[in-house]
């Protein structure tokens, strides 16, 4: 187990029984490394202070007006009428817009088409934007957009999975990869069995809502502030719907209250509709949701159909899987290619699928455009293939753990399905450690005595692991930019093309140029991301924030380092070998200087200390027409044992107990990724429990407040949580040996999902796996106790005839 | 007219008396450091002290304020809260730090009505508020270091 400050070790981060038992710890009783590595959030200071500023809390410039959109009632609804009269005349109002008043493309798609910044003759989902306001207040475009008079054509909305599968009616072509005869493989073998899961998605709640500022700028642009993982698309996409060249579009970003995925492309539109308003009134704009609004009108993540059928020997050893995934994609394509695409790559997760075939349907329906969350439909697609794990487990009547570890990838049984090889191998070795810290073994002993002596409480156990691949699988996104300068008086301005939205990219950048430089992180500023400094960027997202990121922001350093050394070499005749850069002092042959002396000094003698850096990431390459290739640059691994109590009676639950071990490859700041990882699993533990998306019958989100939406709070917190990182370096050549860590966790908590089902089989005497739905709300747990116990009653009724 | 002290500094409200306070505090007072987070006191980004206790903004009248006392984040001076701000800091509990000003408001009225304590204590007064990043885990850990501290 890596060494960590005393502060970030299992013993002080399990929750404390009382207040006392934690230990104080201060900067000066740590060493000067582990405060290297340690760095704190860059701007930990202005968060406890409440001065860390986002778009909302910026100075309001005194004409600046506020935007609210009129919202369809009916989904897949002709507009028959339209009449906007009472919104002209509502006090405040200052100027109203339909599709027909933008002056450029009323297409917002990141990708594809079809995404509208405002309704045109047909409405696509409720909550649909199709007019929009400027008032002088908030409150003023709040009120005015009730007043619309709108006559609808109401037509049956679509709003089912398995309806938008019938019927054929896809936003995308489905998409498949297969390997050997897995048909053949099925009808032949011994033992097969079938299943089927319905996975709900998830709100995303970032706790900042979508929100954008937009400024008219004298040359007929926009400069826009918004809370978005893509400034580059912002840029692109306002551009798009003004009519002007992009170099007109500045974007910036300088932190977001969370993001989470759901600011990768929907926070656009925000940006958009902002700037029509500047550019038609030449005022300051800002458009920001309520979270009513946010919650009906922006996407989520995906719910999922997904049904499997597998083939495996009486030692429960698969031999084929034909397994089916289908994401509600909503009403547009968005980012669901990709996302479905993710979820066929990680329906494999962590095991050896001799023969697959593996098909991913994008399907239509008239709801609100899913898109990007923390995992891209890597989580859904896992989830299925470990329920899958533990009905083989049931049927040849193993341990689940027993079955995993039989099947997971190892040498020999190196190649996913869509030919990948495993390189590394990290998965069996870290699940063995995690069974031994985690006292497996002795725990399920204790388990089962525990059920077999207790009628109305059941505990559950499972430990599941997580494979998830590293890079954007649409090719051209890996790649990154950074801009660096070093000022006369030795401090350094760095901006990169990646954004903060807590996961501490900015912190561990800061950290990287410093240690790249050999200078103390102080020295460096990191500025906001603007797409007038670093071009071109990709969204921060697919976990690579870091890698892309900071890869570039070493190359810029190199950059720099090179001229000042080369400056160096000849100016006091010293070899190259002899001349660095060190805890803050240039060392020049035997002489040395303070980095701001030396700095000052290379600027007299006319030397650049300005660089951009770009990286692209090396060997990847997927080919769709074969199904084949390398569409990840490594795997980030992990695996969490997860231990449940369920009341039988009424399907109310408690997580008693979660270790998790974590692969970060060789850790760049392992306060930030434990807290990923943290954050990560409760986030993904919310999704499969409690956060449960409801819509009415004609396509109304009834889920549509924290009233009615239940996100995980500190209560929810398992009683004994342990989180550890497996030692091992990233074997192949990123940004300090380290591995991604941003989404990969979540799935970690598809260990909670397991547990609780293994309770509820437990009355079966596990010989079922009795099905449960995701989200496993208590309900959905009451009505899996209710089938194993059905079962039970039918099989001991059976043995009764029988004698 | 309302009279009440914001940051211990007397302030007159003469506007709508249906304002929540939120408002008040970030468009009038240009206090932005108090997060609008859902609207209706079910998220806890808005909390404030009303009077020492914890109260969310967002959803609390500036009719319903009488002559109260209010202390936002820009305003915590007390020991409890400087020792909060400064464990939360050392521990790194933030991430997007979205939620975080309310977060810290109560724990610092936690910890100013009950110096002491116990996991259930904690729970119970962090309930309400929500932290998408789920930082719980520190958050949970930085109350407990604090009153440690403090006790110190």
């Amino acid at each position: 187990m890596r060494k960590l400050p005393e502060a970030y070790t299992k013993k002080s981060f399990s929750v404390p029984p009382t207040a006392t038992s934690a230990t104080q710890h201060s900067d000066n009783e740590r060493s000067a490394h582990q405060r290297k590595i340690n760095q704190i959030h860059e701007s930990a200071i202005k968060h406890v202070q409440g001065k860390a500023q986002y778009v909302d809390d910026l100075p309001n410039t005194v004409n600046t007006l506020h935007v609210a959109t009129g919202k369809a009632t009916h989904a897949n609804a002709k507009i028959v009428s339209l009449n906007l009269e009472k919104v002209w005349q509502a006090e405040g109002v200052v100027d109203v817009i339909v599709q027909g008043d933008i002056p450029g493309s009323a297409d917002v798609s990141p990708v594809f088409s079809g995404d509208v910044l405002l309704a045109g003759q047909t409405t696509q989902f409720v909550g649909q934007p199709i007019f929009a306001v400027a008032a002088t207040s908030y409150t003023a475009a709040q009120k005015a957009v009730r007043l619309a008079e709108i006559e609808y054509e109401q037509q049956t909305p679509l709003l089912r999975i398995q309806e938008a599968l019938a019927q054929q009616d896809f936003v995308l072509p489905t998409q498949s990869f297969h390997r050997g005869d897995v048909i053949k493989t099925i009808n032949e073998a011994k033992f097969s069995l079938s299943g089927e899961l319905t996975i709900r998605g998830q709100e995303h709640f970032y706790l900042e809502g979508q929100i954008s500022l937009a400024q008219p700028t004298e040359d007929g642009g926009i400069h826009v502030i918004s809370s978005s993982q893509h400034p580059t698309e912002v840029q692109k996409l306002v551009a798009s719907v003004l009519g002007v060249p992009i170099h007109k579009v500045q974007a910036e970003v300088r932190r977001m209250g969370g993001g989470f995925g759901g600011k990768e492309s929907q926070a656009a539109t925000l940006a958009c509709m902002a700037a029509v308003f500047a550019q038609r009134l030449q005022q300051p704009i800002k458009y920001r949701m309520s979270r009513q609004d946010d919650m009906e009108q922006t996407g989520k993540r995906h719910d999922f159909w997904n049904q499997y059928t597998t083939a495996f020997t009486a030692q429960g050893e698969i031999l084929a899987a034909d397994i089916k995934l289908a994401g509600m994609c909503g009403c547009t394509a968005d980012l669901s290619d990709g996302i479905v695409d993710r979820a066929m790559f990680h329906a494999d997760n962590a095991y050896y699928l001799p023969q697959a075939r593996i098909t991913g349907y994008r399907c239509r329906t008239d709801t609100v455009s899913n898109t990007a969350f923390r995992g891209f439909g890597g989580p859904q697609g896992m989830l299925s293939t470990e329920a899958m794990l533990d009905d083989i487990a049931r049927a040849v009547n193993l341990d689940p753990l027993d079955i995993r570890k039989q099947n997971v990838y190892r040498k020999d049984k190196d190649e996913t399905p869509y030919g990948q090889k495993i390189e590394e191998s990290v998965l069996l070795p870290l699940i063995e450690q995690l069974e031994n810290t985690s006292q497996y073994r002795q725990r399920r002993e204790e388990i089962h005595e525990f059920n077999r002596n207790n009628r109305w409480q059941k505990r559950g156990l499972a430990l599941t692991p997580v494979k998830f691949g590293i890079s954007f699988t649409s090719k051209h996104l890996n790649q990154a930019g950074a801009l660096i300068h070093v000022y006369t008086d030795g401090s350094i301005h760095l901006n990169h093309g990646g954004t903060e939205m807590g996961q501490g990219l900015y912190t561990k950048i800061k950290q990287v140029v410093a240690k790249e430089f050999g200078v103390d992180s102080d020295r460096i500023m990191v500025s906001a991301a603007r797409t007038d400094k670093v071009p071109n960027t990709s969204p921060t997202a697919a976990s690579a924030g870091t890698d892309l990121n900071g890869m570039a922001a070493i190359d810029a350093v190199n950059k720099i380092k090179q001229n000042l050394f080369t400056f160096a070499e000849h100016y006091y005749k010293v070899e190259r070998e002899r001349i660095f850069i060190h805890d803050d002092i240039v060392h020049v042959g035997d002489q040395v200087f303070a980095f701001a002396e030396f700095i000052k000094l290379a600027y007299m003698q006319r030397v650049s200390l300005s660089a951009n850096g770009f990286y692209r990431t090396p060997k990847i390459g997927f080919d769709r027409s074969t199904g084949k290739g390398r569409p990840f640059y490594y795997f980030a691994n992990g695996a969490a044992c997860s231990e449940v109590i369920v009341d039988t009676m009424t399907g109310e639950y408690k997580i008693t107990r979660v270790d998790i071990l974590h692969d970060v490859g060789e850790s760049i700041n392992p306060a930030v990724d434990i807290g990923q990882i943290e954050g990560g699993f409760i986030q993904g533990m919310g999704w499969l429990t409690t956060e449960e998306l409801l819509w009415d019958s004609q396509g109304k989100l009834m889920s549509n407040s924290p009233a009615n939406y239940k996100i995980p709070t500190v209560g929810d917190l398992p009683e004994d949580f342990n989180v550890n990182l497996y030692q091992a370096k990233n074997h192949e050549q990123n940004v300090y040996s380290s591995k991604a860590v941003g989404e990969p966790p979540l799935m970690l908590a598809i260990s909670v999902w397991c547990a609780l089902r293994d309770a509820c089989a437990s009355v079966a005497d596990y010989k079922i796996s009795p099905p449960l739905a995701a989200p496993a709300t208590t309900e959905a747990v009451y009505h899996c106790m209710q089938a194993a116990s059905q079962y039970q009653q039918s099989q001991t009724a059976q043995s009764g005839q029988r004698t | 007219m309302i009279k009440l002290k914001v940051n211990d500094k007397s302030v007159e409200y003469n506007g709508d008396p249906n304002q929540p306070l939120l408002w008040y505090l970030r468009d009038d007072l240009k206090l932005t450091g108090t997060k609008y987070g859902c609207g209706i006191g079910a998220c806890g980004a808005c909390t404030v002290h009303m009077n020492g206790s914890p109260v969310r903004s967002c959803s609390l009248p500036m009719a319903a304020l009488g002559s109260s006392s209010i202390r936002t984040i820009e305003g915590l001076s007390s020991n409890v809260g400087k020792e909060v701000q400064q464990t939360w800091k050392e521990l790194d509990v933030v991430q997007c730090g979205y939620c975080q000003s309310g977060q810290i408001m109560s724990a610092t009225a936690l910890l100013e009505s009950n110096p002491k304590p116990s996991s259930t204590d904690i729970d119970n007064a962090m309930q309400g508020n929500i932290c998408r990043c789920a930082t719980y885990q520190r958050i949970r850990q930085a109350i407990g270091q604090t009153a440690k501290k403090l006790e110190g």
